[in-house]
């Protein structure tokens, strides 16, 4: 489902942040990623979603190589899939159904059906009866949840999220990995990148190491 | 129908951002507004100039004098041949009988009883179909080549003077337009600018969750279109106060000159054609801005 083969990734100045890293991830499995920071795992999570392009190897998903993907072609991939961020990202000047709403709304969604797919969402995250709320009168798990929810609203058979939990207490954080846990139980490929390596533990997940741009470790669930 | 829907949405959208802040909504509409009024201005005063300078100085006829020695059968020839001119729209026979009369009546009845015979020949009064110097030079030198036609008289210098000095004033609008429709230009694409920086996160967030580059230039180009409409409803406005406002003594001073004047202002098609230029000039600003400003990928 995600293929990297030989995948280096160097900036101008010299420095490289994925220096040749190879791997495969199989439909519906969920994977964490972990590494100290600056390990390349951020740089990593960019490339499956085309805002980072390799300097040489290839990235695949489904088959298909996006590494020489044309800009046009691009906001389709990110369509495909979902994606969560370190920082929630949301919009602050709209109300949290809104916020979940925008890949609808780009999609274009007709609106009834939208207004559904947003409810259920919601409801998945734990959210349901607050798409009124704004998102500053959240608090930070319950910001991130928001992002999750934006993140799922189209269905996506992959979900990708950088360090999720960096900002949230171990409640908060346990309650996102659960979260994760259930959306692949449910048929999504789950890669999630931590620093937490306690975090998925009792989940069992298959895990990939990466330690100054090199894979230092992999193990399969 | 699709294609519909996104550019409703943009369109309201465009329409969002704009309410939202009105203040700088109505300060860039006066901006362009009043940018615009002045081209818009001088072109409304050519074409009521123009319309004065006509009915001041009447239709521009051409005279054709006869040979002394021409009889009826000349006089009837050259009848002939103007009514079968498509050029002409008209034209009277001024015999040299008529002509000594009129000069009698004028006052030079001792001078003319004083040469014992008529010196006037007889002579046509022509009025051409249409204005243009062309068509009277044309008429002038087929006239001239007609025979018994002694003297062919073109009272075509004011039109001529008219016309470059119409064409002078077109072409000073028309320089005043570009100029100030380039300031136009500029206005929108330091407002979309400023509007990129601010929605810059938005842009940020849309991309990352899929959006295209049109899905996000399309609000702005509805917006800069927007602003340059209301700019160019702003410049009627003021075009048709200016009108209301100095109708009144221009038609006192025409009335000194024993001419009926009312300036009037831009008609519907004129109207229509500021506001489709202003909203263009807008959208011409957003577009560059756009360019320029999301080509810088963002994520």
């Amino acid at each position: 489902m995600i293929n990297f083969e030989q995948v280096v990734k160097s900036y101008p100045g010299g420095y490289t942040a994925l220096a040749g890293v190879s791997f495969e991830i199989r439909h519906g499995e969920l994977v964490v990623l972990s590494g100290h920071s600056g390990a390349g795992k951020s740089t990593l999570l960019k490339m499956i979603a085309a805002i980072e392009r390799p300097s040489s190897g290839s990235v695949k998903i489904n088959g298909q190589d996006i590494s020489h993907l044309k800009p046009t072609a691009i906001p389709y991939l990110r369509r495909s899939l979902g994606l969560v961020l370190q920082e929630s990202r949301l919009l602050f000047d709209r109300s949290v159904a809104e916020n979940v709403m925008l890949p609808l709304v780009i999609t274009g969604h007709p609106p009834r059906d939208a207004a559904k797919r947003v409810v259920a969402a919601l409801e998945r995250v734990g959210l349901g009866g607050r798409d009124r709320e704004m998102p500053a009168g959240l608090s930070g798990g319950e910001q991130q949840r928001v992002a999750i929810a934006r993140a799922i609203v189209n269905r996506p058979s992959i979900l990708i999220a950088d360090e999720p939990t960096a900002h949230l207490d171990s409640a908060y954080a346990d309650e996102i990995a659960k979260l994760f846990k259930s959306f692949n139980e449910a048929g999504v490929t789950v890669l999630v990148s931590t620093h937490d390596d306690k975090l998925f533990a009792e989940y069992r997940p298959s895990r990939l190491v990466l330690g100054k741009g090199l894979l230092i470790g992999a193990a399969a669930s | 129908m699709n294609w519909l829907n996104v550019h409703a949405r943009a369109f309201a959208q465009a329409v969002t951002r704009l309410a939202s802040q009105p203040l700088g909504t109505l300060l860039s509409a006066m901006v362009v507004g009043i940018a615009l009024s002045l081209p818009a201005a001088g072109f409304v005063l050519l074409e009521n100039v123009a319309t004065l300078a006509r009915g001041v100085s009447g239709t521009p006829e051409i005279s054709l004098f006869l040979e002394q020695g021409a009889g009826v059968d000349d006089v009837g020839e050259i009848t002939r041949r103007l009514q079968q001119e498509a050029a002409v729209a008209s034209f009277r026979h001024v015999s040299r009988e008529e002509a000594l009369l009129q000069l009698e009546r004028g006052g030079l009845g001792d001078v003319l009883g004083g040469l014992g015979s008529n010196p006037l020949p007889d002579a046509f009064v022509v009025t051409p179909r249409g204005e243009s110097p062309e068509l009277y030079e044309r008429l002038h030198a087929l006239f001239s080549n007609w025979p018994a036609v002694e003297h062919v008289q073109l009272d075509s210098a004011w039109v001529q003077r008219l016309h470059a000095l119409l064409g002078l004033g077109k072409s000073a609008v028309l320089l005043l337009a570009g100029l100030l429709g380039f300031a136009l230009v500029i206005v929108t694409f330091n407002t979309i600018r400023l509007q990129i920086l601010t929605l810059r996160h938005e842009i940020d967030v849309s991309r990352l969750l899929g959006a295209t580059d049109p899905f996000i230039r399309r609000p702005f180009y509805w917006f800069g279109s927007l602003q340059g409409a209301l700019g160019g409803l702003v410049a009627l406005a003021t075009v048709w106060l200016s009108v209301e406002a100095l109708g009144p003594p221009a038609a006192s001073l025409a009335a000194t000159y024993g001419a009926v004047f009312s300036l009037s202002g831009p008609g519907l098609h004129e109207a229509l054609a500021i506001i489709a230029f202003a909203a263009f000039l807008g959208w011409l600003g957003s577009a560059i801005s756009v360019r320029r400003h999301l080509a810088e990928r963002l994520v």
